[in-house]
């Protein structure tokens, strides 16, 4: 437990944990510092975050198992959302989706055995007036997408 | 027309503490005190606004208000949902990121009115550059004594919690919000009781959409009876239009209740991309039942689109213009349901999946007879069986897109190919992968 929790991260959980009602209250935020601290969150996590709640680990794995979010393996350096939704598919996000596929060799849903990149199909996020569009990196939202400006991108994040 | 929340929608821009005060900000939440020692009175005035839950449901506010009973000796909570995960809308987003203040400032009379001391915002995890803004907010609010312990010098503490989701379109129905608030997977729960009376940690809970809280200090500073002019019968005020689709100008666009779906496209958002004819609108979010390009004469309110079986839901309006395949766009639709349905209610769960896999088939040209038919047998046990609403939002598109469009569907089972682009999507194959490490989560 105490290799998950070092004191500094700990010291983070514990301001996180004041914040609520309950302990269990903060698991999503718990989870969210462990993974931003460590990249993803393993099995072990799992449990110490479980320990240092005072729950039980089938209660953290319901929630890393239910929520899209969470990264349970190491992930890849260059991460590619693309939207697969109405408003942009209606725009031609499946077009801009297949481009960046051939580009980078992956279909969606793979990550290159490098660890460089990968791409993920996701569903709508609240950004239909950019449509097509994707999120980079799990942050910045990219829009009004073409062929070109998908090989920019590529260009540039690589 | 007069912008009020959406004039702070400047490019770039997000509006600090003190420029949104210079701009009039927090006056509101500031004389609400003295202006109703009684806070009745203000769930009142409230009520008067005829101001409607503007997440979709349009329940009105100050009523949804007085159903919280004050006397059961346990706090009462606020939340705010922020989880804006109603394919089409994006509103929510623009305040959260330009002019948090104005929703804090919203928070802060909900709370009075409700006698609520602890209010938390739950926003969807993907935004994170709102969250940003919304959490350097929240800090100058505290710095400033707006919230904490005395606010506005007062006998009166308030605590703004910001809490992210997690990715869940289902944490967006406020009893799933709540599950998720208290560190569950977001399974909506049964209904009676409601939130109001058993909401979060087992309290009294009112749950507010950020658009609605926003309204809040307008309808204080200038009057629930101008507010409730605003709009249209029993439908108060402004409310934010997501526009998307084939429109020239895509964007969110301040309206009156009540205001055509015509204006809303050809005026607003400046008609259809490269001049082409409107085939269909979804006039309220994914979720709400399609009109046809002679249908769009229709008051925006949720009384009138009731009317028309469909509904206001979170003012997301899709536009599709005429070189849309329809069977291919109730696809992506229906795949969204089956990938976001949280697998509590079977209905549900085998429906949307089912759904989504005959169209699917459909839509890569596999289409069998009897498909069409099984859609709609399908789509007849999905509404009304489950305990949150979800399916009832999957059947609404997935009924109307087939009895407005049934030819285009009956055409591309026959033909293995649409009938508007003359293509079928691809056959959708497990492809080798074992030289590829799948994305971790």
């Amino acid at each position: 437990m105490d290799k998950i929790f070092t004191p500094e991260l700990k010291a983070k959980a514990d301001k996180i944990v004041a914040l609520y009602e309950t302990r269990r209250a903060s698991v999503l935020e718990v989870l969210r510092l462990v993974m931003e601290h460590y990249g993803h969150v393993t099995i072990e996590a799992e449990e110490a975050v479980a320990n240092y709640l005072g729950i039980a680990p089938i209660d953290v794995h319901e929630v890393i198992t239910f929520y899209t979010l969470y990264y349970t393996k190491p992930k890849s350096r260059v991460r590619f959302n693309v939207c697969r939704t109405l408003s942009c598919s209606l725009l031609g996000g499946r077009e801009v989706l297949s481009h960046l596929e051939e580009k980078l060799g992956l279909k969606a849903g793979e990550m290159h055995p490098s660890g460089s990149c990968s791409i993920q199909a996701v569903e709508c996020l609240g950004a239909c007036e950019l449509a097509p569009m994707l999120q980079l990196n799990d942050d910045e939202f990219i829009g009004n997408l073409t062929k070109e400006k998908i090989d920019e991108l590529v260009k540039k994040v690589m | 027309m007069e912008k009020l929340i959406s004039k702070y929608f400047v490019p770039g821009k997000t509006f600090s503490l003190a420029e949104f005060e210079q701009d009039g900000g927090y006056q509101a939440a500031r004389a609400v005190f003295d202006k109703f020692p009684d806070p009745k009175a203000l769930v009142e005035e409230v009520k008067k606004s005829n101001l409607r839950g503007l997440g979709g449901a349009g329940f009105p506010a100050g009523m949804k208000w007085s159903l919280v009973p004050q006397n059961t000796g346990k706090p009462v909570y606020l939340v705010v949902n922020a989880d804006e995960g109603e394919p089409g809308t994006f509103k929510d987003k623009y305040i959260l990121r330009h002019v948090p203040h104005l929703l804090l400032e919203g928070i802060i009379i909900a709370a009075y009115a409700n006698n609520v001391h602890k209010a938390y915002i739950y926003i969807r995890g993907e935004y994170t550059h709102p969250y940003d803004m919304l959490q350097k907010a929240v800090k100058e609010a505290y710095d400033k004594g707006y919230l904490g312990k005395q606010i506005f010098g007062r006998e009166f503490a308030l605590d703004v919690v910001v809490h992210r989701g997690a990715g869940a379109y289902i944490c967006g129905e406020e009893t799933g919000l709540l599950e998720s608030l208290e560190g569950k997977k977001g399974f909506p729960r049964l209904k009676p009781p409601f939130p109001a009376v058993v909401g979060l940690f087992g309290c009294p809970t009112v749950i507010n959409n950020v658009e609605t809280l926003s309204y809040l200090p307008y309808i204080l500073n200038r009057g629930a009876e101008w507010f409730a002019k605003l709009g249209s019968e029993k439908n108060g005020g402004l409310r934010l239009f997501s526009v998307s689709g084939h429109v020239q100008k895509p964007g969110v666009y301040e309206l009156p209740l009540g205001v055509s779906l015509r204006e809303i496209i050809y005026t607003h958002a400046g008609g259809i991309r490269g001049d082409r004819k409107l085939k269909a609108v979804v006039p309220g979010g994914l979720s709400a039942a399609i009109f046809r390009a002679d249908e769009i004469d229709v008051g925006m309110d949720f009384d009138q689109l009731r009317a028309k079986n469909t509904m206001a839901g979170s003012a997301g309006v899709i536009v599709m213009d005429e070189t849309t395949c329809i069977v291919k766009a109730l696809y992506v639709t229906m795949r969204f349901y089956g990938h976001e349905s949280c697998g509590q209610c079977s209905p549900c769960r085998e429906g949307t999946g089912w759904v989504s896999k005959i169209l699917r088939r459909v839509a890569e040209g596999r289409g069998r007879t009897g498909d069409v038919n099984n859609l709609l047998d399908i789509c007849s046990f999905m509404g009304g069986t489950t305990i949150c609403a979800l399916a009832d939002g999957a059947a609404m598109p997935l009924r109307s897109y087939i009895e407005k469009f049934r030819e285009e569907f009956e055409y591309y089972v026959k033909h293995g190919k649409s009938m508007v682009d003359g293509t079928a999507l691809e056959t959708q194959t497990l492809h080798d992968t074992s030289h590829m490490s799948h994305v971790g989560s």
